[in-house]
Parts: C-alpha cells; sequence; structure tokens
C-alpha cells in the first residue's frame, strides 16, 4: 500500500466525472472525496441522477474520472492501462448489478465460471471454485439450470457467487435488491451481509434508505454529483 | 483469456445465432469451394498432361546419338522408318570431350549414369503378320521392360510381356480389329506368325573380302497374343511411328531384322546393333524426371549429342500457373464477398451483443479479451468455411470428372480424371479461408474490443 492509501480499500481524493452534452456541461460527479476501510460495508444513496453509479463505475474501473484520483488497495487507478485495470476488476473487485447481467445462453455453473476463465485460472481447479461459490448462495441443486429458469432472487444470488468466485477484495453491488420483491430484497441484503462478515468490503448503491440502515453500516448521500453526507466520514 | 477457453465461448456465441452464422459460414465455404474446384481442375488436367506426356516416354527419356555420324538427329534408331529427321541443334556440347562411337560399350556406360533406368536402341521393323493364314502388313516395335511401370500400358486388355525374352506381342486395338472383327478380344491367347527379312552377317571371304556384308533371307517367328492396348504407347520404340504390334526389345534384338539403313552401314561407318557394331540412336530412360537435365550433361560430358524435351515441359508448367493464377482470381473474387458477409455478421453481433461485452469487461475481460473472441469467431467461421469449402470443391471436383467420364465414355474414349485436390491443396484452402476471414474479423474485433463498457451495460 501506499502512504496515499492510508491502508484504505478505496480512496477517492476529489474525484470528478465532468462530459458534455451539446453546449452543457454535466458534472455527473464533482469534486468528491470519500474513504472506505477494509471490512466496511458502505451504503451510497441517492436519488436517480445523483451521481451514485457514475461514483461506482468510476471505482470498478469501468470509466475513468476527469479529474481528482482513485486508490484501490493503494494503487491508483488512473495510472493503470485498460490491461491492468481489466486485472483489477478480475482479481480485486466483484460487481452485482440490479439487472443481474447473466448470461442467459449460460448455466448458472457456467456463468459462475466466465470470471475464472477470464482470471486464467486452472481448469482443474475450477469446478471446486464454482461448487464453493453456489454453495454460499444455497443454489447448489439449481447449477445446470439457466438464468430463465431461476426466479430473480436466485438469479441474484447467481450475480453474487459469480461476483464471490474470484475471491475479492472490494465487493461493488448497484441496486443488487432494485429489482426484487421485498421479501427476496431481504434475503439478498442478508446474503451481502454474510458476505461482509467473511471480511469483503461492500460499497452498495441503492436509494432504499431503509435497507441501507439496516444492513450497510455506513451511509454516505449523494446529490448533483456531490457528497451532502456521509454517515461514516472521519 | 486462454485459447481453449476463447475459442469454446466463441463456439458457443456462433451456435446461438446458429441462422445467420451457418450461412455466413456456408458463404465462406463457397468461395473456398469455387477456389478449390477451379484449381482442383487445373491441377487434374496438369496431371493429366503430364502423367499422358511422361507415360508417353517423352519427358523422361534423353535420344542420345553419335558425334561420329554427321547426320545424328532425333528418332533415327535402327529401324529408321519411325524416324524423323535431326529434332534440334547440339546445344552445350562439349567440343573438349572426344567423340565417341555409340556402340555396346556405349550403351552399357550410359546404363551406369545416376537415375538412369534403361537403355535401350530404337527397333522398328517391316513385318507381315499372318493370322488365320491371312498377311497383314506391319511395323513392329521393340518394347523395353522398364516401359511397364510408366502408365504407358495403362489400360491395357490382358496383360504386358511375361518375360523380358517372351515370344509374346501385344497388339494396337486397331490392327486387333482387322484380325478379328467381331472379337478382337478373343485374340488373347492367341499365336500369329511373323514374317520378315533377317539379316545374316556375311564372312569376308564371302562377301567378296569386304567385311560388313550381310544377306537377307526370309524368316518366321511365332507369338502369342498377350494383350491390346488402344493406342501405340510411344515409349515402347521412344519415337513416333504406326507401330500397330509390340514385342519384347529382346526378342526385337535377337530378330536381327534387316533394316533400311542396313545398306548404309556397309558403306559407311555402320549402323548394326549388338554383335559390335554401332547404333544409330540409343534412348535413356531417366527415374526421376526432374533428373533429365543432370543426365542429358552427363552424357553430353561423355562425347555424346543428347536431347531431350524438358524445355517443352517447362513451358507447360507455366501455361498451366497462367490458367490456375486466371481461373484462381474468380475464386478469390467469390472469397472476398464472403469475407464482406464475416465483417457483417460480426459488426450484427457486436450490435446483439453489446450489453455481454459490457459484462465481460465488468467481469474482467481486456480489450483484448474481447478483440480475441471476435477475433476467434472469425477464425472458427474461417476453418469451417474452409473445410465446407474443400468438401464442396472436392465434390464438384468429383461431379466434374462422372460427367466428363460419361461423355468420353459416350464417344468411346477411355476414362480420365480432369480434378485433382492434392494435400497443398487442402492446406492451401484451409489457410486461405482461415486469413480471409481473420482478416475480415479485425474491424468488428477492433470495435468490440473499443466498446464503452459503462455506456455498453446501459445497452437494453
Amino acid at each position: 500500500m501506499t502512504n496515499a492509501n492510508n491502508g484504505a480499500a478505496v480512496r477517492a481524493e476529489h474525484v470528478a466525472k465532468h462530459y458534455r452534452m451539446g453546449d452543457t456541461v454535466v458534472r455527473a460527479v464533482d469534486d468528491v472525496s470519500i474513504e472506505i476501510q477494509p471490512g466496511e460495508f458502505v451504503a451510497i444513496l441517492g436519488s436517480s441522477g445523483s451521481g451514485k453509479s457514475t461514483m461506482m463505475n468510476l471505482i470498478a474501473g469501468l470509466d475513468r474520472p476527469t479529474g481528482g484520483a482513485i486508490y484501490a488497495l493503494g494503487e491508483d487507478l488512473a495510472k493503470m492501462d485498460s490491461g491492468a485495470l481489466a486485472k483489477y476488476r478480475s482479481h480485486t473487485i466483484g460487481m452485482v448489478f440490479q439487472s443481474f447481467n447473466l448470461l442467459p445462453r449460460m448455466t448458472l455453473a457456467e456463468n459462475v465460471e466466465l470470471p475464472l476463465r477470464l482470471a486464467e485460472v486452472a481448469r482443474e481447479e475450477r469446478p471446486a471454485r464454482v461448487k464453493e461459490a453456489i454453495e454460499r448462495v444455497h443454489l447448489t441443486s439449481r447449477s445446470g439450470h439457466r438464468p430463465t429458469e431461476l426466479s430473480g432472487g436466485e438469479q441474484q444470488r447467481v450475480a453474487l457467487a459469480r461476483a464471490l468466485v474470484n475471491k475479492p477484495t472490494i465487493l461493488l453491488a448497484d441496486e443488487p435488491t432494485g429489482n426484487l420483491d421485498s421479501k427476496t430484497g431481504d434475503e439478498i441484503m442478508a446474503l451481502i451481509a454474510e458476505i461482509n462478515q467473511s471480511g469483503v468490503t461492500i460499497l452498495m448503491v441503492t436509494h432504499e434508505q431503509a435497507r441501507a440502515d439496516k444492513y450497510a453500516r455506513r451511509s454516505i448521500v449523494m446529490k448533483d454529483g456531490k457528497v451532502v453526507s456521509d454517515g461514516g466520514r472521519p | 483469456m486462454k485459447m481453449r477457453d476463447l475459442t469454446e465461448l466463441a463456439m458457443r456465441n456462433l451456435r446461438e445465432a446458429a441462422l445467420r452464422n451457418s450461412l455466413t459460414t456456408i458463404g465462406i465455404g463457397v468461395g473456398v469451394a469455387s477456389l478449390v474446384a477451379i484449381l482442383s481442375l487445373g491441377v487434374g488436367l496438369q496431371d493429366l498432361v503430364s502423367s499422358r506426356l511422361t507415360s508417353s516416354g517423352l519427358f523422361n527419356a534423353v535420344i542420345v546419338t553419335s558425334r561420329l555420324n554427321a547426320r545424328g538427329g532425333f528418332g533415327r534408331g535402327r529401324g529408321g522408318p519411325g524416324g524423323g529427321g535431326a529434332f534440334g541443334p547440339d546445344d552445350g556440347v562439349n567440343t573438349s570431350v572426344l567423340p565417341r562411337a555409340l556402340d555396346e560399350d556405349a550403351r552399357k556406360d550410359l546404363a551406369q549414369i545416376p537415375f538412369v533406368v534403361d537403355v535401350y536402341p530404337e527397333i522398328r521393323i517391316n513385318t507381315e503378320v499372318r493370322y488365320n493364314d491371312t498377311p497383314y502388313p506391319t511395323m513392329v516395335s521393340g518394347v523395353p521392360q522398364s516401359s511397364k511401370g510408366t502408365g504407358a500400358f495403362d489400360g491395357i486388355e490382358g496383360s504386358f510381356f511375361s518375360a523380358p525374352d517372351a515370344q509374346e506381342a501385344i497388339l494396337q486395338i486397331e490392327l486387333a480389329k482387322q484380325l478379328a472383327p467381331t472379337n478382337p478380344n478373343g485374340l488373347i491367347g492367341q499365336q500369329i506368325s511373323l514374317n520378315y527379312a533377317e539379316r545374316q552377317e556375311l564372312a569376308p571371304a564371302a562377301a567378296g573380302g569386304i567385311s560388313g556384308g550381310f544377306s537377307v533371307v526370309p524368316h518366321q517367328e511365332q507369338l502369342r497374343i498377350v494383350g491390346i492396348v488402344e493406342s501405340e504407347p510411344t515409349s515402347a520404340g521412344g519415337g513416333f511411328g504406326q507401330v500397330r504390334l509390340m514385342i519384347p526389345l529382346e526378342v526385337a534384338e535377337k530378330l536381327q531384322a534387316a533394316q533400311a539403313n542396313d545398306l548404309r552401314s556397309v558403306l559407311g561407318n555402320g549402323a548394326g546393333g549388338p554383335g559390335g557394331s554401332n547404333y544409330q540412336s540409343l534412348t535413356v530412360k531417366v527415374g526421376d524426371p526432374t533428373k533429365v537435365e543432370s543426365v542429358e550433361t552427363t552424357i553430353k560430358d561423355k562425347g555424346f549429342n543428347a536431347f531431350s524435351l524438358l524445355d517443352a515441359s517447362k513451358n507447360l508448367s507455366l501455361i498451366f500457373s497462367v490458367f490456375d493464377a486466371f481461373f484462381g482470381s474468380f475464386g478469390g473474387l467469390a472469397l472476398v464477398v464472403a469475407s464482406l458477409g464475416i465483417v457483417n455478421t460480426l459488426v450484427m453481433a457486436i450490435l446483439e451483443r453489446r450489453r455481454e461485452i459490457g459484462i465481460l469487461k465488468a467481469l474482467g475481460a481486456s480489450d483484448g479479451d474481447v478483440k480475441m473472441l471476435f477475433f476467434t469467431e472469425a477464425g472458427c467461421m474461417g476453418v469451417m468455411g474452409g473445410l465446407l469449402g474443400v468438401l464442396l470443391g472436392w465434390g464438384i471436383g468429383r461431379v466434374i470428372n462422372f460427367g466428363a467420364n460419361v461423355y468420353l465414355h459416350r464417344q468411346n474414349l477411355p476414362g480420365a480424371q480432369l480434378t485433382a485436390v492434392p494435400i497443398w491443396l487442402v492446406a492451401l484452402a484451409f489457410v486461405i479461408s482461415i486469413s480471409v476471414s481473420l482478416v475480415a474479423g479485425l474491424y468488428p474485433a477492433s470495435r468490440a474490443a473499443k466498446l464503452n463498457p459503462v455506456e455498453a451495460l446501459r445497452y437494453e
């Protein structure tokens, strides 16, 4: 870890993401500085267009900021080329999305195996890793099923298993319960909390204040691209 | 991502849009097939012409004459009548080597040259064949045993001579039809008589003290017919002529038949054969056609004139290469069109799989992985298209062969293989198919790799 990191899992310093739409400059993220320690469960709250998903994408290395810097486990994402960023997404973080983003033509097990293929994990090692990840989300009996044969809650569990199979340090969840009913949403949140208890840092984007209050240990509220409150700000 | 994983994912993706990808692959296959079919026709025709010319004995033979004979030339053997005039200048004559007589010693010396499989004189005899007491004036040729394996007697009815000194004969079909109009093939196993003028050497005393004199007496030889051929294999004598009956060369030499130019040998330096006199010309058969040139040079260095039709063979290859290139370009055009199909298919796939590309990138796929995935898909289509194209091209070749042979059969002509798909053509087709597919996949793969993952994930 570098000095710039101070041991943080994620540290964002004056991060900005501005882009031009016609004559207007849209400030999706504007001078955001946050620090997330290892093992934290942080919820980023905000209404639609507040910049929380953009912030998530910047931390995931899917997008590059127009200003500021983001450090993940001490590494400056701005200094990584696209290959290094891909490796970072493969080995350091796991991602789950509101719409699950499973590949419909693959079975549950094949979807979970996909990150292992991308990370070039040895073939003989993969079945055990896939089995372990599927067991962790309690879907062992459905491993041969395709996503269309699973319920929304089950699909999100598969997405969680896929995000965890490479044993990431940080889990980024973008509205993980947004497409689920209340009961199923709670089950998924309980699972995410369980994952957090195993030591994985959780950064969750949500607009559901109640769930954030119930499961996250820290809430950051964003509005118009800026952080307006940070429950855990030192 | 490892190549095996890439290939598995690529094949899975191709199966997803099975119809579209199949049509694209068929497009490549048709392009490759047209190329294979055209080139196989070119190769087949070249093989056919080459094999016919090789079996004719002209392209793997060197005609040797003596420099002592000022009128030396091609095809003027002991038999004379089959020979023509001089057949080209004696290029590359090594004037520092003393000219040598073309005698029995020279024949043995020539046989020792590496890659030479046979050395024999051309023997053609004017005879009268008798069958059922009916005479048939016939030109007879001595056939060396080495002609058996050259393909010159492919398609023979019956068999080749059982031994180099067998009292056997092979008929040309026209003579056979004359002897037995209703059932020429029934002649096989029958006996015929060969009436000819035998040359008998005279002792100098009997010839008024002049050496080399001879007398001519009628002689008859009994022969058993063992085979019938469609046309005269010119390798039989190493030259051209209206030969209608062939006998083993060894038998022909023992006949001591009088020749038209025997009169000249009496007056000049001799043009006899075994028994101390000189040959007018000898045919040197080379086992490997590529060694003809070196054998020819060696013969010239030994003090003889030598000539082969090698240069004509080289021109033939050039003509066929031009033919292949010209018609192959049409096949190439079909491949270019097919490659545009690949571009179109993969660009469509990018649009359809935009979200999937975003997911892959979110899960850790690098730009290179995405590029390689699309590249592999293009390559897989190329491999399958190549396989399909080779099979289709081979099939088209078979159809051409079948149709041509039906036509040839109706024309009472012997069958022929007009197309050939050698292993190098299969390999070439695969290389071209895969190369074209990969080039076609360059743009879509590059475009897929450059997709912004955030935008791709938002894509519905």
